[in-house]
């Protein structure tokens, strides 16, 4: 079985952003990018299932700038086998990149796309269950555990009152929660080697899909600012300060 | 204008997740129907009738619709959306599951997670972990949208009478099926509807400790548990715990965050509360830069004391 991962490049987690004062979107020059940590998750189940011989090839793809082959080079560096770009300059909306990547699973025929659940810069938790809708095929949303067994997958998912565990025909797709896995370092010798491994380049034409995107930003603002408060210097004075803000009886 | 809302429910009761998705359905300004999807969910349409502003609850009482397995319901959520120009659910994990796949189905874009509703096509919705909050216009014919719970009032449970209309769908896609569910048993209050929360870090260093110390004081304060991700990675509390921006996005009346640095992921999930207190021996922890009350020291003295003296 073929799985596929899409790998988004994003704000690294530890960058606290800043609104342009023109309000115009975030501050992005110069400043460190990552893989989305929850496709880090993604690929790193995707080589586990080839380490356990249920995959036979990881196939990383990133919907974007030109810079995304770093974020491919990445994921070949942990391991995975071979790398698409799918180039554009265009903001990437879910429902785009869920087309763009319809028509690679159209010629690739992979067993299992594994997504992150969300993407840390635009939080829209979308573009799995929007393939998957694209595809008719089953999804595992929010998985903490993934268990392939024969035609079926079982998906364990996070949910709000705790987990549920889905079996769902294969392909499927499956987006991925924080307890799925903990990704792996790439080593030295692995990065030298994802170097040499192919990366194929695309453009969203070649899959027929329109990147135009269908929502606007109007603008980008600061939210609503907390006022710093005091420091109490005992559990009297927090019980008291409690009492007095009404938080407590 | 006219919006269908998804109800969250477990086939027996209404969860209030859905009142605050019924408020933001209001604001579209056409009548707002809610749309009950489950198996044996009868008494849930019933309540759903009730909600203030509800002109219509459409059920879909179907084995196929039970567990809310997306394959099932998306498509019939689809084929209803002839009739609406807005699909409006909340951002649960069920909303989150199933309202991107209606997206898809329907070839629009989905605003996730909006925080007000601007105009008919005009949305405010937090990106970059809450850090900067984006105002978007969509030129979609129909909005496909979810509705942070924090965000919005929740619509009466009463005073309102919907006509309940029985509707079908296509029932099992047969792609997936529910096997089981582990669902977090507690006596305490559910986090995203609770007044006071009292939230444990990885400072805490086991779950037995993390009982120990957070169990009492939130027992003292009728509070909800919360967890910081390192909490819950580390196995001190169960996944639903979490409270973050990508865990559960909280604002009750009073957080109290014990032995939490603060990272952006926290606060992203938390800094709404009304009144924020932090228990922390770094006074540098940037948790300090949100609270509102700020307590230097060791949780381990400092929790059993304020849970005897409140
Ligand atoms: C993709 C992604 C998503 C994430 N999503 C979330 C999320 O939704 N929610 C979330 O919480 N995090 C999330 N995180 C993780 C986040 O970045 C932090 O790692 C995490 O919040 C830290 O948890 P913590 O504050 O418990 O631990 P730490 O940062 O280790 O803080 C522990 C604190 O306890 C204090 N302490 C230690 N001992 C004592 C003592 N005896 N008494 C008092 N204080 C003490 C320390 O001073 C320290 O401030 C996410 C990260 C990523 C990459």
């Amino acid at each position: 079985m073929k799985v596929l991962v899409p790998v988004k490049r994003v704000v690294d987690y530890n960058v606290k952003v800043r609104v342009k004062s023109d309000q115009t979107g975030v501050e992005l020059a110069n400043i460190k990018m990552s893989m989305n940590p929850f496709d880090e998750i993604a690929v790193e189940e995707a080589i586990r299932l080839k380490e356990k011989g249920i995959a036979t090839e990881v196939v990383v793809v990133s919907v974007g700038v030109q810079q995304c082959t770093e974020t491919l080079r990445t994921a070949l560096a942990m391991g995975a086998d071979r790398g698409i770009l799918v180039l554009t300059d265009v903001a990437t909306e879910s429902l785009a990149v869920a087309k763009v990547l319809a028509g690679i699973v159209a010629e690739e025929a992979p067993g299992l796309v594994i997504l992150g659940k969300q993407a840390i810069d635009d939080d829209a938790n979308q573009t799995g269950q929007m393939l998957a809708g694209l595809l008719g095929w089953a999804q595992g949303t929010f998985a903490s555990k993934v268990d392939p067994q024969g035609d079926t997958v079982n998906v364990t998912r996070e949910i709000d009152g705790g987990l549920e565990t889905v079996a769902l025909k294969l392909p499927a797709i499956v987006t991925t929660d924080l307890r799925l896995n903990e990704p792996r370092y790439a080593s030295l010798p692995n990065i030298m080697k994802a170097k040499s491994k192919p990366i194929a380049n695309k453009t969203p034409a070649d899959y027929g899909v329109d990147m135009t995107p269908r929502l606007t930003t109007l603008k980008v603002t600061e939210p609503a600012k907390r006022q710093a408060g005091i420091k109490v210097k005992s559990v009297d004075e927090l019980v008291a300060k409690l009492k007095e803000m009404g938080a407590v009886a | 204008m006219s919006a269908l809302v998804l109800a969250e429910h477990d086939n027996s009761e209404l969860k209030d997740a859905t009142l605050a998705a019924v408020t933001a359905a209001g604001q579209l300004g056409g009548d707002v129907h809610i749309l009950v999807a489950g198996a044996g969910c009868g008494a849930v349409a019933d309540a759903a009738a009730k909600i203030a502003g509800v002109s219509k609850v459409l059920v879909a009482d179907d084995a196929a619709y039970g567990a809310a397995l997306p394959e099932n319901v998306a498509p019939l959520v689809a084929g209803l959306m002839a009739g609406y120009d807005a699909f409006v659910a909340p951002a649960t994990s069920r909303g989150k599951n199933i309202a991107p796949r209606v997206a898809a189905a329907l070839d629009v874009a989905q605003i996730s997670e909006i925080l007000s509703v601007e105009g008919p096509d005009t949305f405010t919705r937090p990106i970059y972990a809450g850090n900067a909050i984006a105002t978007v216009k969509s030129s979609d014919a129909k909005k496909v949208i979810t509705v942070r719970g924090t965000a919005f009032a929740k619509a009466a449970t009463s005073g309102g009478s919907a006509s309940v209309e029985a509707v079908s769908g296509a029932g099992s896609a047969g792609t997936s099926s529910f096997v089981g569910a582990e669902l977090t048993k507690s006596a305490r209050p559910e986090l995203t509807a609770a007044k006071i929360i009292v939230s444990g870090g990885r400072a805490l260093g086991s779950s037995e400790k993390f009982h120990e110390y957070i169990d009492p004081l939130a027992d003292k304060l009728g509070a909800a548990v919360g967890a910081s991700r390192a909490a819950v990675d580390a196995g001190y509390a169960p996944n639903d715990y979490q409270v973050g921006q990508t865990g559960k996005i909280v604002a009750p009346e009073l957080y109290v965050a014990v032995g939490i640095s603060g990272a952006i992921q926290h606060l992203a999930g938390m800094k709404d509360s009304k009144i924020i207190v932090a228990i922390n021996k770094d006074e540098e922890a940037p948790i300090f830069q949100v609270a509102d009350v700020g307590l230097v020291g060791d949780l381990f003295t400092l929790v059993p004391e304020l849970t005897g003296k409140l």
